[in-house]
């Protein structure tokens, strides 16, 4: 198992940043992106792969300011 | 009644405290007047653009200085609040890969930037490049009303000043009381960082 956003979700092998976005239908067009201690960069959102028991936030950035 | 004992005790660590802003929109100048008056010792402010008349509903700017780069209109503005807050004012564009450059040495780093790809370019930055430095964030500015919606969320060194729901700048409007409260709500928390010690977490 996974924490996503304070929600238990269901680990699933090689899984990438952007599959999990998918899976948790998080269509936001950007968003920051923190797997257990680490921002992850957009630029590793499909390299990036979750380990099991992360912890992870994703937090949607809106424009203005 | 002012206990000014109390009030010296705040205003001698602040005095000691340099913070950088970057972009000085709404958010920026808001929170760096804010930051001047309540006795922080160093700004390092910075941003490209000049002052506009449209900037006039919410940023901390007059109409005579409609035309002038925003770092030197700032800075005056601070002067007249304040002249013994050091202000450093970098006229400059956050370049991808270079962002941090201007926040090297500043105890806190505020993103008040306005586009949010930039806002996420840069807290990727910051936080990787400057291990160990807070940074103070925010998202969901505009729009009016929903004040209770804002929460401060802690992620490591970052603390993000965010409401989930809010609209973006496309598909609402930036004015003055939500700007002001999430400007304010960014320097806010620079204060109880710094104060409260949060720093060497």
């Amino acid at each position: 198992m996974i924490e996503v956003n304070g929600k238990q979700v269901e680990w699933r092998k090689d899984e990438t940043v952007d599959g999990l976005l998918k899976r948790m239908g998080y269509s936001f067009p950007i968003v920051i992106v923190r797997v257990n201690d680490r921002v992850v960069p957009y630029t590793e959102f499909s390299r990036f792969v979750v380990p099991d028991k992360s912890k992870v936030n994703v937090v949607r950035l809106v424009s203005g300011g | 009644m002012v206990d000014l004992r109390k009030r010296e005790e705040v205003r001698g660590k602040l005095r000691r405290v340099s913070v950088g802003i970057a972009g000085l929109g709404g958010l920026g100048s808001n929170a760096a007047v804010s930051l001047a008056r309540a006795g922080v010792g160093k700004l390092v402010l910075v941003d490209f653009d000049k002052v506009e008349e449209n900037n006039l509903d919410r940023q901390y700017y007059f109409r005579h200085q409609i035309g002038k780069f925003k770092v030197d209109a700032l800075a005056e503005n601070i002067r007249s609040i304040d002249p013994s807050v050091e202000v450093d004012g970098f006229n400059l564009r956050l370049e991808r890969g270079f962002m941090e450059k201007p926040f090297n040495d500043v105890d806190v780093v505020v993103e008040a930037l306005d586009d949010a790809e930039i806002k996420a370019a840069f807290i990727e930055e910051i936080l990787s490049k400057l291990p160990g430095k807070p940074l103070v964030a925010a998202s969901g500015v505009a729009g009016y009303g929903s004040s209770d919606n804002i929460k401060t969320l802690r992620l490591g060194n970052l603390f993000l000043c965010y409401d989930e729901h809010a609209p973006s700048s496309e598909e609402s409007v930036l004015i003055a009381p939500r700007v002001a409260l999430i400007a304010n709500w960014e320097a806010n928390l620079v204060l109880e960082i710094v104060l409260n010690g949060w720093l060497s977490d």
